[in-house]
């Protein structure tokens, strides 16, 4: 293979006015790779996972999603990755099917073998036999089930998961990951997530980079980064690494932006 | 073609999926046909103006097809709060798309409620006069919502939350009705009020309504349309333009 990084980042800088959230930060993501995006509060990891995924536009630096530029190729970009966000966005008053049957056309899954395709995942992800159910009648177990399906039809290469169980009983977590694990072993699908569980970072990802104030503080395996810092645990290593002062919350980029111009959306 | 399909359906199996507001949007211009029509249908009458619910329930109509088009464009900041938003922002599609997709759907949406009230008037006594300009009566239908959903969408593209609803509601659709020639003659005004009236795009659609639907119109179809049909374009544009610049 000659490109093993699907996903390339260099030097990237976002910045908002005078704060830099983002500060020339490189790393890269192997093909197949379930990588995990670790920092405190305010860190900047959703400002990148805004930038890698085109919702946001870099202040300098490049990126490079399966050899395509997030800047100047969007359309080509997005349809490279499937994204868990942090919060839901499903349609509360449509069912799971008309969820999906509306992801595959907005992603352009051919109209051929595009039901077996839902009919697939949905079974995979155990919400066949709720499929015709309005989603807000749904979990949020069920729910995050169903954008993860979601996130799949596509056939992407990327999956973007922000905090993806956040809120989610131990249960639904493993199955979640069971699931992910499999998808990502079968299609070899690359898994880029965040999330504040250090033990699910050490048991899922097998390379760990850690962001602080907009720079990489760490990068490595989980095994790497606890004998870097000499602890037991990851979350050990983590606190070592970020310190263990509390970290305000910080209110998201954008609002930043927007109390800057004079915050009168609010 | 397929995407505008989707986003449009969406639209409507929402809109019928929501009985219990069908209902409730129902209720207003019935009672607005029902204690204007027949309270001041004497007084209409007494001046010389004849039947006060045939000059009434096109107005009404029109009222209407304007709250549920400003709503179905307003909804984006509930589909914002809800998450949704981002699902359709990151998919490989243009904003001019969704947002096209999306208007078309609350315009029909709108358009249905029309004909609804257009049913329910007959009940209290309104006839249309011809049933040939039908067609042109839905078209108006059509345009006001158009007109209105995208008013709807270039409003909530600018707004976080539903705060400044009740603001845009009372300065801004509650005047586009009251000042529009809805409930009242637009000849023999006050001088103020002829400007402002031929200000109000909603005008020029009722004007259009009133003409298809009770053979009477003050200014004529035809102008009615072209003026009509002209703010439509520009205010699908600014819609679009402030669609394109939501920040996720």
């Amino acid at each position: 293979m000659a490109d093993e990084n699907i996903i390339k980042v260099s030097g990237l800088t976002k910045k908002f006015g005078d704060f830099t959230a983002v500060d020339n930060i490189s790393f890269d993501v192997k093909k197949g790779e379930t990588f995990a995006f670790l920092g405190p509060n305010g860190a900047g990891k959703s400002t990148t996972i805004k930038m890698l995924t085109t919702l946001l536009s870099p202040t300098a630096g490049t990126i490079s999603i399966n050899g395509k530029d997030p800047i100047h190729d969007q359309d080509e970009v997005r349809k490279q990755f499937g994204i868990v966000f942090q919060d839901p966005s499903l349609d509360d008053d449509l069912t799971a099917w008309e969820n999906m049957d509306l992801h595959a056309i907005l992603y352009g899954v051919p109209g051929a073998g595009r039901a077996e395709r839902i009919e697939e995942l949905l079974k995979f992800v155990d919400l066949w036999e709720r499929k015709d159910s309005l989603v807000k009648t749904f979990s949020g177990g069920m729910k995050r089930r169903l954008e993860i399906a979601r996130g799949l039809l596509h056939h992407p290469k990327i999956l973007f998961l922000d905090e993806p169980t956040i809120g989610l009983d131990p249960q639904t977590r493993n199955h979640m990951w069971s699931y992910l694990k499999n998808v990502n072993k079968n299609e070899n699908m690359t898994v880029f997530f965040t999330t504040h569980y250090m033990e699910e970072a050490e048991k899922n990802a097998d390379r760990i980079v850690i962001i602080d104030n907009g720079k990489i503080i760490a990068e490595g395996t989980a095994e790497e980064l606890k004998a870097k810092t000499g602890s037991k645990s990851l979350e050990d290593s983590f606190l070592s690494l970020t310190g263990h002062a509390i970290r305000n919350e910080e209110v998201g980029a954008i609002d930043r932006l927007r109390a800057r111009h004079g915050g009168w959306r609010h | 073609m397929e995407i505008l399909y989707i986003l449009w359906l969406r639209q409507v199996k929402k809109y019928f999926r929501s009985r219990s507001r069908i209902i409730g949007s129902l209720a207003q211009p019935l009672l607005y046909l029902v204690a204007f029509g027949y309270g001041l249908g004497s007084v209409f009458a007494k001046a010389g103006q004849g039947n006060y619910i045939q000059f009434l329930a096109p107005g009404i109509i029109a009222m209407s097809v304007l709250f549920t088009a400003i709503f179905a464009g307003i909804e984006i900041i509930w589909d914002r709060q809800f998450g949704f938003l981002k699902e359709t922002m990151v998919a490989p599609v243009s904003r001019f798309t969704i947002m096209l997709g999306r208007t078309l759907g609350g315009a029909t949406v709108a358009t249905i409620q029309g004909l609804i009230v257009l049913i329910l008037s007959t009940l209290v006594g309104f006839r249309p006069t011809d049933f040939m300009l039908l067609p042109t009566a839905i078209l108006f239908m059509f345009i006001i919502a158009l007109l209105f959903t995208a008013l709807g969408t270039a409003i909530a593209s600018t707004m976080e939350d539903m705060q400044g609803f009740q603001l845009v509601m009372n300065f801004l659709i509650m005047p586009i009705f009251f000042l529009s020639g809805s409930l009242f003659p637009l000849s023999g005004l006050p001088a103020v009020m002829q400007v402002i009236t031929r200000i109000d795009p909603m005008t020029y659609g009722i004007d259009g309504l009133r003409a298809s639907l009770g053979g009477v119109a003050n200014f004529g179809l035809g102008p009615d349309l072209l003026i009509l049909s002209g703010i439509t374009l520009l205010l699908l544009f600014i819609g679009s333009y402030l669609f394109s610049k939501i920040q996720i």
